[in-house]
């Protein structure tokens, strides 16, 4: 054990930092959609998976033209998924939604199959932004210029959001909507617009995570962002999808988890960490089945 | 002769087969407080549901203003101008009690919302002391004033309210009906729904029983003394 964590080095601690900022990020636009529609989105990923195809098909374009179109398209997108699909079910039953985001989910992946196949090759490279990629070395430690963004962009887009809801009236209504959406409409809260608002923030966080996630891998496939989605799920579940900041938390874990036993295991040993890290899940499940961040939950709180 | 906020024509509301409003007629004249009196199941708050949309109605009509507001969403009624305080309360538990009140601006489309947390500030005092702590952390009593106070952010054109002392003590009902009569003076219309039948009935300027879904009786504040009266419209 001890010769385990001796061999976590600097790299290995910063890369796994990286990995939870951007889980953190897909976890918060998983969340802010549940808050509000008590949905999971399963097509969470298909969002980045779109967003990162839009990067590959423009990486003629200058890069910030390029970006802006992966920006237009995945917004696009996902209000688009709100409006067709989201919004009719609304009040169906979460098993209804929940399936029904799966099959958008392998439509939108067997759409990027029929498009990309045109080439007669899966796949295409988002060439323009890896250049981002490159590791530069700060304070002695060798690491990548993404993995640093990819904190630093996690870091103030949660603070913006953080301030967004807690100071704005927008922010004040999605989480009465997220609290108790009965009420909410009761008080004249319009719940299309606050929904409407979730969906677009949400977006805009996947298509952030799109650019990030293609610039550490700018191959581009129609499962692109599908194991990182699973993942951040579990990562949601397990740290309480109730709340969006424990469900932020759990994303964040679940990466900074990840990273660590990646960089612990031996390089021939890596085949070992999903079931090493799935099995954490199914621990910390048994252990804490409303939420690993759930404590100080107040148990009292009158509902009528 | 004042105008008339409220109008019910031939309400009926269905749960399946079983009809828990019929035939309900009645109007709110502005500045007015009505009350609706009646048994558990007497149809009362459903009667303030299928008003503020949470409900559909099977037949009827509902004028607010002279408007038609059947069928609308409850968020279009409430920014229509009715402000219900449901039962139970229904407070933001883990918001402050300023976040709570100012979700009742939602309801507004003025801009002066500042302005009208004054108004409720002023009317309970206590909710100005405690406006940064948790809503959860407040009194029984407190919370209902909390929950008049949201629905008078809004400056509503009617004011509803389910059952406003129900599970508080005696004191705490006191200030309850206080509070109304000091609403009342403020020109505010309200219709009341409540099971305190006598405390309703001296304080409203009509009161309405309500018996299996259907309107028995009418009742006016000198009734109030009249328990034969009273028990005899429970009764049926």
């Amino acid at each position: 054990m001890i010769g385990l964590l001796a061999a976590l080095d600097a790299p290995t601690v910063v890369e796994a930092f990286g990995l939870g900022a951007v889980y953190s990020l897909m976890a918060v636009g998983i969340g802010l959609v549940f808050g509000v529609l008590r949905l999971v989105n399963f097509a969470y990923g298909q969002l980045v998976m779109v967003g990162a195809y839009t990067l590959a098909f423009t990486a003629s374009w200058p890069v910030a033209a390029s970006i802006v179109a992966c920006y237009a398209v995945v917004v696009a997108l996902s209000l688009a998924m709100d409006r067709a699909v989201f919004r009719p079910l609304r009040g169906e039953s979460p098993a209804v939604m929940l399936v029904t985001t799966f099959a958008i989910a392998f439509v939108l992946q067997a759409v990027a199959l029929l498009i990309d196949i045109r080439d007669d090759t899966i796949g295409e490279i988002a060439s323009s932004i890896a250049s981002f990629n490159q590791a530069i070395t700060v304070a002695g430690v060798d690491v990548r210029k993404i993995t640093i963004a990819a904190m630093v962009i996690a870091v103030v887009v949660l603070a913006l959001l953080a301030v967004l809801l807690t100071r704005t009236t927008i922010g004040l209504h999605m989480r009465a909507a997220a609290s108790d959406i009965g009420t909410a409409r009761l008080l004249g809260v319009q719940a299309d617009r606050v929904i409407g608002f979730a969906v677009l923030l949400s977006g805009l966080v996947a298509a952030t995570v799109a650019v990030i996630l293609t610039v550490q891998n700018p191959f581009v496939g129609p499962e692109f962002a599908l194991r990182e989605t699973i993942v951040v799920l579990v990562g949601v579940v397990v740290g309480g999808i109730d709340r969006l900041w424990t469900a932020t938390l759990g994303g964040f874990a679940i990466g900074f988890a990840t990273g660590l036993i990646n960089g612990l295991l031996p390089t021939d040993k890596t085949v070992y960490l999903p079931s090493a890290v799935f099995a954490l899940v199914i621990l910390v499940l048994l252990l804490r089945p409303s939420g690993l961040f759930a404590w100080g939950r107040s148990t009292t709180v009158e509902r009528v | 002769m004042a105008e008339t906020v409220l109008e019910l024509v031939s309400l009926e509301v269905r749960y399946g087969p079983v009809a828990a409003v019929r035939n309900l007629s009645f109007r709110v004249l502005e500045g007015e407080i009505v009350g609706l009196i009646g048994p558990n199941g007497a149809g009362k708050s459903t009667t303030l549901h299928a008003i503020t949309g949470l409900v559909p109605a099977s037949a009827g009509l509902v004028r607010l203003a002279g408007r038609p507001i059947l069928g609308q969403p409850p968020e279009r009624i409430a920014r229509a101008g009715v402000a219900l305080v449901p039962e139970g309360r229904r407070i933001f538990a883990d918001f402050t009690v300023e976040e709570n009140l100012r979700l009742g601006l939602a309801a507004r489309r003025g801009r002066d919302g500042a302005r009208s947390l004054d108004s409720a500030y002023e009317l309970f005092p206590i909710l100005q002391e405690f406006r940064r702590r948790p809503a959860g952390l407040l009194s029984g009593g407190q919370q209902q004033q909390l929950a008049i106070g949201r629905a008078l952010v809004a400056q509503p054109r009617l004011l509803l309210l389910d059952e406003p002392s129900l599970g508080l003590g005696p004191t705490l009902v006191d200030n309850v009906f206080e509070a109304l009569g000091r609403i009342r003076e403020r020109g505010m219309t309200i219709l009341l729904v409540e099971q305190r039948a006598q405390r309703t009935v001296a304080l409203a300027d009509r009161t309405y029983v309500l018996a299996n879904g259907e309107r028995r009786l009418r009742l006016g504040p000198a009734d109030a003394d009249d328990t034969d009266k009273l028990v005899a419209a429970y009764l049926g």
